[in-house]
């Protein structure tokens, strides 16, 4: 297989503070990684040493092949960073940023124009191009972001957080841009923490807690491992409750859980559509009444409560 | 695993400086309030020792205004390290730094750029100045050669506190911290010393720290390097006072020699993590 990233053992600390606590993973070349955790995870250092900008204290990795210890000059030739906060620059405009990154990664002078005006159009920004950074949106200054990490045609982009503190149109501009890139065949390491974005670009899902790797795989493996789709049903009247709780229990053989609100039970199932049916002819036949029914496939929040023992959203809380 | 060592595409130094530099520029242009200490505060000065001060401090030789402009050039050029250490400490702080990390680009460029294009600024403040000065009665008396001198000399200097500048920027978390620790120190700097008044009438110690602080002597150098009244050191002044362009440069050069280094040092630790 090859490999745009690998990873072997990396750890990081600051001070007595351990923020990579010795990862593995690999990337295959042409596909989407997302490395999905929580705040204070260990995503962002993963992202540095592999961007050359902090070097690890242990273990190995390296990007196209190239050790990003031993030839980081050679890494940074080939890589695209769009770092957390957009680093574009407030007062260039969004034309001007781009001729920088052209000249800095040395494509001379005229080519850094006719590149910039060329990503300016792709990221339809060009109405905006003559316009300093510091009135661009949010949306705005994330697309010229990540136009800046493509002025030198990476090999291998590296994405952290891209659709952090973005309002949901953004984002999904912001997406369809990215599925283009997939399209022309980019190999992409995306950090975030939005389960959704994970499993929505994402190949492969590298899910990181503590500076560790607690699961990967893609999607739909991660969602197997937390044990197939949920059954829920609520109850119009709470006093048959149990009745229902009951009807769902044979119908699934699993256990049931119940939701605070007193009407609703749930239960896993692996039988699907199915179990949907059996469990609404046994409803009919005991004289349930019930407001919903519904199959839910299982989403990545729940993989992550399956192997952490909490929702990604409560740890961020903590962190 | 393979590791083989790609060719880097190695940069020229030079072009990626020039490229950092032209940045620098770009961002004065469009934020001319970052430029005050380089144009409203020398004339302020300029004004305000000129018409206000001017009239109750007297000098030997008699020309307060003349003895005035070798202060203030020296006042702006010692300022001038302010400028350079709020642009890379927004750098740092708003990420810029790392996104040039993270390209092939030549690895001195950002430092050396912000330099280059803090050098150049330093051209303002001593043409306004200039115009200034000779606005309120200043002159040059001296040879050409002598003035040449004396405006290289404000180069040399604004050189090495650029240095001072880069340390300060990479050492303080903030471009706020920089403003104010900025200020604390170098206001006395400038201030006890032949800047403003002649230090024959500070008390002793005072007068000690006066003759030996290099402000004063670049001040000195100036006026003589220009042909305008010197402060007035009393009987048995101090050797910097007496030999202030050697003085001057002494200092220019320990500046560089001491703080250069110290700043790559800073700089670097400053982005490692």
């Amino acid at each position: 297989m090859d490999h745009a990233i690998e990873v072997a053992g990396v750890v990081k600390r600051y001070g007595d503070k351990v923020a990579l606590a010795g990862i593995d993973f690999d990337v295959a070349r042409g596909s989407v990684c997302g490395v999905l955790g929580p705040n204070g995870a260990g995503k962002t250092t993963a992202v540095r040493v592999l961007t050359t900008l902090t070097v690890a204290d242990e273990g190995r990795a390296s990007v196209g092949g190239i050790d990003v210890a031993a030839d980081p000059a050679g890494v940074r030739g080939i890589i695209g960073l769009a770092a957390q906060d957009a680093t574009v620059d407030g007062l260039l405009t969004g034309r001007e940023n781009l001729v920088m990154v052209g000249r800095l990664n040395h494509l001379g002078r005229a080519r850094a124009n006719t590149r910039a005006d060329e990503l300016l159009e792709q990221f339809s920004l060009t109405d905006a191009a003559g316009r300093m950074v510091k009135t661009y949106s949010g949306g705005m200054r994330r697309r010229l972001d990540l136009a800046a990490t493509l002025v030198s045609r990476p090999e291998v982009l590296f994405l952290d957080e891209p659709t952090t503190g973005l309002d949901p149109r953004a984002r999904n501009e912001l997406w369809d841009v990215l599925d283009t890139l997939v399209a022309e065949g980019a190999t992409i390491l995306l950090t975030t923490q939005y389960l959704d974005e994970a499993d929505r670009l994402a190949d492969d899902i590298v899910v990181i807690d503590h500076g560790r790797v607690i699961a990967r795989g893609d999607a739909t493996s991660l969602k197997r491992q937390v044990g197939g789709a949920q059954l829920h049903v609520t109850v119009e009247d709470p006093a048959r409750r149990e009745d229902a709780a009951r009807a769902v229990a044979a119908v699934t053989g699993t256990e049931v859980t119940y939701d605070d609100d007193g009407r609703t039970v749930n239960a896993p199932t692996a039988d699907g559509a199915r179990a949907v049916a059996a469990l609404a002819e046994r409803l009919r036949a005991d004289g349930i009444a019930v407001d919903e029914l519904a199959l839910q496939q299982p989403t990545l929040d729940d993989v992550f409560l399956t192997l952490t023992g909490t929702h990604i959203e409560d740890e961020e809380k903590d962190a | 695993m393979t590791t083989t060592a790609t060719p880097a595409r190695r940069g020229n130094a030079l072009s990626d400086m020039w490229v950092i530099a032209q940045r620098g520029f770009v961002h004065m242009r469009r934020q001319p309030e970052a430029l005050a200490d380089a144009t409203l505060q020398p004339i302020m000065f300029t004004l305000l020792f000129a018409y206000v001060f001017g009239g109750a401090i007297s000098v030997a030789g008699g020309n307060y205004r003349e003895f005035l402009m070798g202060g203030i050039f020296a006042q702006t050029i010692v300022f001038g390290c302010f400028g350079v250490a709020m642009s890379l400490a927004s750098d740092r702080k708003n990420g810029a730094i790392d996104r040039f990390r993270s390209m092939p680009m030549a690895r001195s460029a950002v430092l050396s750029g912000h330099a280059l294009a803090h050098l150049a600024r330093g051209f303002i403040p001593i043409i306004l100045m200039s115009v200034c000065g000779l606005i309120v009665g200043w002159r040059i008396h001296t040879s050409i050669a002598e003035a040449v001198a004396g405006y290289a000399l404000m180069l040399a200097f604004l050189f090495a506190v650029i240095w001072v500048g880069i340390l300060l920027g990479s050492v303080m978390p903030t471009p706020e911290a920089v403003q104010g620790v900025g200020f604390a120190t170098l206001f006395p700097i400038t201030f006890v010393a032949s800047t403003f008044v002649p230090v024959g009438t500070l008390p002793g110690v005072l007068r000690t720290i006066a003759e030996w602080n290099p402000v004063t002597a670049f001040s000195e150098a100036l006026r003589k390097l220009f042909g305008n009244s010197g402060g007035d050191f009393g009987p048995d002044p101090a050797w910097p006072v007496t030999h202030p362009v050697t003085y001057t440069l002494v200092w220019a050069i320990a500046i560089v020699v001491v703080c250069a280094p110290l700043a790559v040092v800073a700089f670097q630790r400053s982005i490692r993590d």
